[in-house]
């Protein structure tokens, strides 16, 4: 028996990294999977957002500035001769 | 005692411990960027952010012989890094409070609103504009989409570019960014919904 209404795509929407986190309580979570069997704009909008966090993976930082990483090393080198 | 560290955190620690500079070296090339990016959340300039990096290292130097892997070498270079910021933030008395920076409470929309119906529609709170394929999918290996999530973090407020950076960038834990941050886990949920909604609203406008 489910009381609950069901959630519209705009609350959808907000629960995509809660349940990629796997922190929905399990009621919210099969409910939030009901609806993504009958909404093509939902089911698209978790796959977009793990699209994403897969391409955001492949982002590289790059080094820090190659000034600071001397001045860190300088202070690394005093440090070892100090100790 | 340091039976939970990673074989690799071990290394570097004893490397560092002995002065090795190509374990300084691993360690830049894993966290330095990382390093940068946390202190840039608390301070108002990357100058006085490349000087908290300088003055947090001179604390994990003098910290290092103590590391005793209670936690992952990386949370507790982080958390020295977040630390040192947040008391440097407070000196330069600019900063403005960690939890009013893009605030996680504040009710912004992961999407624009009008793309849903509206109360008066038969179905309030559905996809009025619904999210399109994203073809080709080259377009999403190419270099350009890096590009444009890059420049959509930078815009990012700092908190929100801190998380996401950690989280999908670097590939922190939830429970690591809290610990670095001294975040709660749903502060830090949402505000890596936010961040992460922005970015995908980007590469919606790239994949046009």
């Amino acid at each position: 028996m489910r009381l609950a209404r069901e959630l519209a795509c705009k609350e959808i929407v907000e629960l995509v990294t809660a349940y990629l986190e796997d922190v929905l309580p399990i009621d919210d979570r099969e409910r939030f999977e009901e609806h993504l069997v009958f909404c093509d704009g939902c089911d698209r909008y978790l796959e977009q957002m793990r699209v994403t966090i897969a391409t955001t993976e492949r982002v590289d930082l790059g080094e820090l500035p190659p000034e600071l990483e001397e001045r860190l090393l300088e202070a690394f080198r005093d440090w070892r001769s100090s100790s | 005692m340091r039976q939970e560290l990673s074989s690799q955190d071990v290394r570097l620690v004893d490397g560092l411990r002995a002065g090795d500079e190509l374990a300084f070296a691993e360690l830049m090339c894993l966290y330095g960027a990382g390093m940068l990016r946390v202190a840039e959340m608390y301070v108002p300039s990357r100058a006085i952010a490349e000087e908290v990096v300088q003055e947090a290292w001179l604390g994990v130097l003098k910290g290092i012989g103590k590391f005793e892997g209670r936690s992952s070498l990386k949370t507790w270079l982080f958390r020295i890094v977040a630390n040192t910021a947040k008391t440097r933030g407070v000196r330069e008395a600019r900063s403005v409070p960690f939890s009013s920076l893009g605030d996680a409470r504040a009710g912004e929309p992961a999407v624009d609103p009008d793309r849903f119906l509206g109360d008066g529609e038969r179905f309030p709170g559905h996809w009025a504009v619904p999210p399109q394929n994203w073809a080709p999918e080259r377009k999403l290996l190419a270099k350009e989409a890096l590009d444009v999530i890059e420049r959509e973090i930078a815009r990012l407020p700092p908190v929100q570019r801190a998380v996401i950076t950690m989280r999908d960038v670097q590939g922190f834990s939830s429970e690591e960014v809290c610990n670095a941050l001294d975040v709660s886990e749903t502060n830090q949920r949402v505000l890596l919904h936010r961040a992460r909604a922005k970015v995908r609203g980007a590469l919606e406008e790239y994949m046009k």
